[in-house]
């Protein structure tokens, strides 16, 4: 396949038909309105619903509606909308149903700013909503990888019965890069026995719910989702180390961040002879602690400087990883400002104790 | 000795003890649904949505599936499966408080896009499942935990009228308020629920038949006085009748 | 080649995003690899507005663009932002129609571009940023300026078909007004 610039909430939204999208429900909200515009027009061409909803609590309520009825299922919304899907993810986890939910992040809190951020890490990973769940959270750092990992959320998702999110920054959103779509057809769907979709008087009625009013069943229940996200845990964590195999710093970034690190990295070999790498976790939940250790306690390593658009939210993942190892430092930029790579390579001297 | 079966539960609820309290009606319009069900030989085809509320369980009760929803989100969830799965009937079963309190946005917007799904709307002037709270629906004077002196125009404004408000909608195709306080009522209101499910079917729109029922526990009355009291207060301010039908328009 | 990292920058309406987006789709297509990452948000609606493009053979690492290796200041308040970061021994092309103002810099090679006087020769003063675009090309080599031209006829088509001559022509008159 030839190569193609897309931006890249067009992008994710072609690849997510690709995946075998059949409803999409959402609500306007920059930076990725592209999403709903794009599956207006290209969803009912492959014979999918595209339906905006009145808010975005409905949205995330016709994603649990749909996905009880077995279809591939998704929404998007940019932070302040994806604090309201939280009640309607915390369902739909509790029912163990599949569906993918796409971040695109913007500045907060509150209204915030609508510029590139990534605030919502502590959200996305620890629960917006309540009680005992997990959401498997992907971050792309480019316009391939958000496609890549479209297809693999909802493959994920089906697998785990439980909900994917796709954790991107308002520049993945936006940015334009060369995507080569991968020669592979849409697939079939799977078979999916407990949903509804009418007993035909030949099965028991399949009932989709999260109440368990007895606490002896919830806390079965609970004990249930447990024991899969530990086995998702095991499973499913993603990361890239790329750099000199023998760095002197460490750095941890996820998303376009990272690639602000590899930028810093490359000044710091220029300028200074520092050697770097860039560890970045591609699977935000479930979290890859132990290669993380494992990178961190590479004996070169002298110091780790975490990035993110935030003030030091992933960082608390990286301090658990580490387990008191090595010093951690953080640079960072909240409310859609972005550190440049000279003030990353800046606070990555500092680190080092270097001038 | 042979005894002749001259009548059953309906094959459309599953063969369990309902939790409702004595007296209560919600029963009886489960009642009514499953055999409408039953009768149009849809029940093998249908999806129900069950509330947050009294009807909480009501998915233990009919044997077509059934998805609960969070509160007051029940129409956005039978959206979402009418449109994944536009040959299925599907219905939500709602309460006052999950329909035209928290869920008030969902219930319009489903009316207005003329959704293909049915809405069993039980107005019973207050929050049931939580012990008697104050309701949307609760009438002018009545006392209920929230407030305990009754309802106060001046402070909560008057009751909201489901019916009549959703019939202003032009994606409605049938709105109907019915009461289950007596048999004629109860006729009625099996009518009523049938013609909703008719309609579904051959996709006119959006069909709701509000019922007025009883709660003779938070209303602090026996079963029969609840039943007068419902006629005497709730059908004055709540009037039965058929607020919207383009079948009619039709003709 | 070199690792190019190139802001275009002006008001909204200028056409800096298609300048951008032209050269990102012309270079993908000469095999290059390339991103385009705009700032978005109420400036595409009148006020300043920037694209960070970035060109190279190698493997593209960050898509933001802090220290240009080229930048494009179609107006002066871009000018005033962006160029005193860009990198010793870079390119500044400043849109003289517009700009009065000189660049104080002698580690750049600044090139002043009369677009909006070239693009009003031509008959449509809309062509300024192609001319722009093909005195950034013509002057850097980025890459093959007929290939730009070419993308034309892949950007203008249909009804818009019977503008493709006049932007190639008014690429052809931004690289030799630089040459």
């Amino acid at each position: 396949m030839a190569k193609e610039l897309w931006k890249g909430n067009e992008a994710m939204a072609e690849a997510a038909i690709r995946a075998g999208l059949k409803c999409y429900f959402g609500y306007p909200i920059t930076p990725q309105s592209e999403i709903p515009e794009y599956f207006s027009l290209h969803l009912p061409e492959h014979g999918g619903v595209f339906l905006q909803a009145e808010s975005e609590i409905a949205a995330i309520n016709m994603v649990y509606g749909a996905a009880g009825s077995g279809v591939r299922t998704m929404t998007s919304s940019s932070s302040p909308g994806i604090s309201l899907k939280q009640e309607g993810i915390s369902y739909i986890a509790g029912s163990e149903l599949p569906c993918v939910i796409l971040n695109v992040m913007r500045g907060g809190p509150g209204l915030g700013t609508i510029q590139p951020a990534q605030g919502d890490y502590f959200q996305a990973t620890r629960g917006g909503g309540n009680g005992d769940y997990r959401v498997i959270v992907l971050a792309p750092a480019n316009v391939q990888e958000a496609t890549d990992l479209m297809r693999l959320a909802f493959d994920l998702a089906d697998k785990y019965r439980m909900p994917a999110m796709i954790l991107a920054d308002g520049m993945i959103g936006q940015m334009m890069e060369p995507v080569e779509w991968p020669d592979e057809p849409t697939p079939e769907p799977i078979a999916k026995p407990w949903a509804t979709t009418g007993t035909k008087g030949e099965r028991r009625h399949n009932i989709i719910n999260s109440l368990f009013m007895e606490p002896e069943a919830c806390a079965r229940h609970n004990e249930k989702l447990d024991q899969k996200y530990r086995t998702v845990a095991a499973n499913e964590t993603r990361f890239e180390l790329i750099g000199d195999e023998e760095p002197e710093i460490l750095f941890a970034a996820f998303g376009t961040p990272s690639r602000l690190a590899r930028a810093a990295g490359k000044i710091l070999e220029e300028e200074d002879g520092i050697k770097t790498a860039v560890f970045r976790p591609i699977s935000l939940w479930p979290y890859p602690y132990d290669a993380l250790y494992d990178a961190i306690n590479q004996e070169s390593v002298k110091a780790v400087v975490t990035v993110e658009l935030n003030t030091g939210q992933m960082l608390d993942d990286v301090k658990i990883a580490n387990q008191g190892s090595k010093p951690i430092s953080f640079i960072g930029k909240a409310g859609g400002m972005i550190p440049t790579p000279r003030e990353i390579a800046v606070a990555a001297k500092e680190a080092l104790g270097r001038k | 000795m042979e005894m002749d079966v001259v009548y059953q539960k309906s094959a459309g609820l599953e063969d369990v003890e309902f939790h409702y309290c004595p007296g209560c009606t919600h029963g009886i319009i489960h009642k009514l649904i499953a055999e409408v069900l039953v009768e149009l030989d849809l029940i093998g085809d249908t999806i129900g949505v069950a509330p947050v509320g009294c009807a909480v369980f009501a998915y233990d009760y009919f044997t077509c599936d059934m998805h609960e929803a969070a509160h007051g989100r029940a129409p956005a969830v039978a959206t979402g499966i009418k449109r994944a799965l536009p040959d299925k009937t599907v219905f939500t079963y709602q309460g006052d408080g999950d329909l035209a309190a928290i869920g008030t946005a969902e219930i319009v917007h489903a009316a207005m896009r003329g959704e293909k799904i049915t809405t069993i709307f039980v107005n019973n002037t207050n929050y049931g499942m939580t012990g008697g709270q104050m309701a949307p629906t609760t009438l002018i004077g009545q006392k209920v935990t929230t407030a305990p002196l009754g309802r106060s125009k001046e402070h909560y404004g008057s009751p909201i009228k489901v019916s009549e408000m959703l019939a202003t909608i032009e994606g409605a195709a049938y709105i109907e308020r019915v009461s289950v306080h007596n048999m004629a009522g109860i006729i009625r209101a099996k009518k009523a629920i049938k013609k909703a499910f008719q309609l579904q079917q051959e996709g006119a729109g959006f069909t709701l038949i509000e019922v007025l029922s009883t709660c003779p526990t938070n209303w602090g009355l026996t079963p029969n006085d609840a039943l007068n009291w419902l006629q005497d207060n709730m059908i004055p301010v709540f009037p039965l009748g058929v607020y919207r039908d383009i079948t009619a328009e039709d003709k | 080649m070199a690792y190019n990292e190139i802001i275009f920058s002006g008001f909204g309406g200028q056409g800096v995003m298609a300048m951008g987006q032209t050269l990102a789709e012309t270079g993908m297509r000469e095999g290059l690899n390339v991103s385009w990452l705009p700032s978005y948000g109420p400036e595409m609606r009148g006020g300043t507005a920037n694209c960070s493009v970035v060109v190279a053979d190698s493997e593209i690492i960050s898509p933001t663009v802090s220290e240009p290796t080229i930048l494009v200041a179609m107006n002066q308040p871009s000018l005033a932002k962006f160029s005193a970061n860009v990198r010793p021994g870079g390119h500044i092309f400043v849109n003289s129609s517009v700009v009065d103002e000189k660049v104080e810099r002698d580690d750049v090679t600044v090139h002043y571009v009369d677009s909006g006087k070239i693009a009003a020769e031509l008959g449509n003063d809309r062509v300024a940023n192609m001319v722009m675009l093909g005195a950034v090309v013509g002057a850097t080599q980025l890459m093959d300026l007929k290939a730009v031209q070419k993308m034309m006829s892949e950007i203008f088509t249909g009804k818009k078909a019977k503008l493709v001559q006049l932007n190639v022509d008014a690429i052809q008159r931004g690289a030799d007004s630089v040459s």
